[in-house]
């Protein structure tokens, strides 16, 4: 251990050889050599909040996969694999696949016709300037309370892993963010993001391949977790006939309605932090292709993050628990899953590699949720409300400024947290309420000319008020849960499911019942937002190799062989 | 201006390089203890040799001459 950091060592999961810190420290080296590199090419509006709208379609996929990689969503989902078996994985392929390409295929257009800065962007062009502040103040408070959870939460993992002090790894972490961002803009956070989603597969791969030869292949950690736990554990599909016949609790109507129709619909849509990444793009054919590659790698994911959790249930001589009881006993959590496959599989140099990977998840999922806060702020609060005569220059300084300022919010609730708890749960509950109901807005908009701007408003406002009255109804009253989400037996995940579907419904019947009572919007100040309003420009004439549509029906015959597979 | 895969070479270089030094430095002079399972297949040796050679391609191939 280097003297440097020994000061910070308490007790630990692992411990790092000299080259492990060597690894960690090339790491910051190389993403503030990135940001002092990009400084010179962020001096416009375009090139600080857009990255100059010249992303490949390759870099531009894999930024928008990385923005929702980061070190907690490993080691929470990879926990959640030990602790509920194969299902973990629907969120990673029905969760995701179906509405990355939609996305693609049907709202990229939209976004990219329009040249809208932001989703919050989108919603003033098409309902006005109310759906555009309530969507922008909502989003930009939310990232960043959000990113400060986040980098509480990453620290206490340091602490536990690593040994690290808390104060150590929010301020080194946050103050490289700001330099980087601040520097390059976007385009920095992009290319971090990129480095980030090689690290993560440098560094996690070896943990399933070694994993499964320890195991003896595929079939024999099968009989391994049926043996130790339940055969349910390694099925997708067949226990979801209902609530009691499988680990998470949940019906397949859950999972296909409100996480596969509504949940990741709204958040690979709607969410800018990762739709940010697409806007980016250098034209329309990379616009569409980004989101399909990405989902392309995203069906693949669950090799690093899924199969680890199902090793562990078969490899490692403990058993995991609940966080609630890890804490009071001294044991190991099924959070800990990952680090601890790590820590078995990973000598001198692998360690710190796998380390770094969760770093670089952590600060690139930290920068993203910087920058999107600084372009909905500086274009969707700051030049419409309170300063719309300013420069370009004098709005690129503001996002500067703003990237600053986002990153020490983000400190600040991270110390809150630290106080109090309990204001995780609250702040990740908040996040969620937002959006379901969002997509609903944003998809009538797009695909519905009858709906107006006031309808899009209430829509919103009362679809997220409707999302907030039920958590709040199971959280004062727990036996609300067999109203919300149809069965008493229903765990945490569950609740999400039915909670975003209602609001969604909500949503939509608020906006159809108003729309339909207020005056229709001229179609002549519908062109380039709505189907049926838009032509939608051709992609040109390229061979079919190189069609969206062509990898996109590519996806999807391997995602139903998948589900398939591992019925 | 630098592609972003040049800086990736760069990384997957340099890591690979670390991690398979450290791994053929383990098989001359191999722990006592060693304190990972399945030890016996230097997984740090190919592994990093794997990044090593990976990197070098793309610095190789991304590198700011033959991008101009």
């Amino acid at each position: 251990m280097m003297p440097a950091l020994a000061m910070y060592v308490a007790t630990q999961l692992v411990h790092l050889s000299a080259v492990d810190v060597v690894i960690i420290a090339f790491y910051f080296g190389l993403v503030l050599a990135i940001g002092f590199y990009l400084r010179g090419r962020a001096n416009t509006g375009e090139d600080f909040f857009m990255a100059g709208r010249e992303m490949t379609a390759w870099v531009a996929g894999l930024s928008f996969l990385s923005a929702n990689l980061g070190a907690l969503e490993l080691m929470g989902w990879a926990g959640s694999a030990y602790q509920y078996g194969i299902l973990a994985t629907h969120w990673y392929w029905i969760g995701a696949i179906p509405a990355m390409l939609f996305l693609a295929l049907v709202m990229m257009p939209f976004y990219y016709i329009s040249k809208t800065h932001s989703v919050p962007g989108y919603l003033k062009l098409r309902f006005g300037e109310p759906s555009r502040a309530l969507s922008a103040v909502s989003f930009a408070f939310m990232t960043v309370l959000m990113s400060g959870v986040n980098m509480f939460a990453m620290a206490k993992v340091m602490q536990i892993v690593l040994g690290w002090d808390i104060n150590f790894s929010i301020w080194v972490s946050s103050l490289t963010v700001a330099i980087y961002v601040t520097l390059g803009g976007l385009r920095s956070a992009i290319f971090n993001e990129v480095l980030q989603f090689f690290l993560i597969w440098a560094g996690a791969l070896l943990i399933p391949i070694l994993g499964l030869y320890e195991a003896g292949g595929w079939t024999n950690l099968k009989l391994q977790i049926a043996a130790r736990s339940s055969e349910q554990y390694v099925h997708l599909w067949s226990g979801l006939g209902s609530f009691t016949s499988n680990p998470m609790g949940i019906h397949w109507t859950g999972i296909v309605f409100g996480l596969g129709s509504v949940i990741s619909m709204g958040y690979w849509t709607t969410d800018f932090l990762v739709v940010q990444r697409i806007l980016a793009a250098k034209d329309i054919r990379s616009a569409e292709m980004a989101p399909i590659i990405g989902a392309g790698f995203k069906m693949l994911v669950p090799i690093i993050v899924i199969l680890p959790g199902l090793l562990g249930l078969a490899v490692l001589p403990m058993k995991l628990v609940p966080e609630s009881i890890a804490a009071a006993t001294g044991a190991h959590s099924y959070n800990d899953v990952l680090p601890l496959m790590l820590a078995r599989y990973c000598g001198p140099g692998l360690l710190g590699l796998g380390i770094t990977a969760l770093i670089a998840g952590f600060m690139s999922g930290m920068a993203g949720n910087v920058s999107a806060f600084t372009t909905v702020w500086t274009y969707d609060i700051y030049r419409p409300l309170i300063n719309s005569k300013g420069t370009d220059h004098h709005y690129v300084n503001m996002g500067r400024w703003t990237t600053v300022i986002g990153v020490l919010i983000s400190v600040g609730t991270a110390y809150l947290v630290m106080q109090f708890a309990s204001i995780m749960d609250y702040v990740q509950a908040l996040f969620s309420f937002f959006i379901a109901p969002l997509f609903g807005t944003v998809i009538l908009g797009m695909l519905w000319k009858r709906a107006t701007g006031a309808g899009g408003f209430w829509g919103l406002l009362c679809g997220t008020l409707s999302s907030i009255g039920m958590w709040a109804w199971v959280k004062l009253d727990p036996t609300a849960l067999r109203y919300v989400a149809l069965s008493p037996h229903a765990k945490a995940l569950a609740q999400d499911m039915y909670q975003a579907l209602w609001s969604f419904i909500v949503c939509v019947i608020v906006t159809v019942v108003v729309s339909m009572a207020t005056k229709p919007v001229p179609a002549s100040e519908l062109t380039g937002l709505v189907y049926g309003e838009t032509k939608i420009p051709s992609i040109g004439d390229v061979p079919l190799y190189q069609k969206p549509l062509f990898w996109a029906s590519v996806v999807v015959v391997v995602f139903f062989v998948l589900n398939i597979i591992f019925w | 201006m630098i592609s972003i895969w040049f800086f990736i070479g760069i990384s997957l270089a340099v890591n690979g390089a670390l991690i398979c030094g450290a791994g053929i430095y383990q098989v001359i002079n191999p722990p006592v203890n060693p304190n990972v399972v399945l030890f016996n297949l230097h997984a740090n040796v190919w592994w990093g040799a794997v990044l090593l050679v990976i990197g070098l391609f793309y610095c190789a191939k991304f590198a700011p001459r033959r991008q101009a």
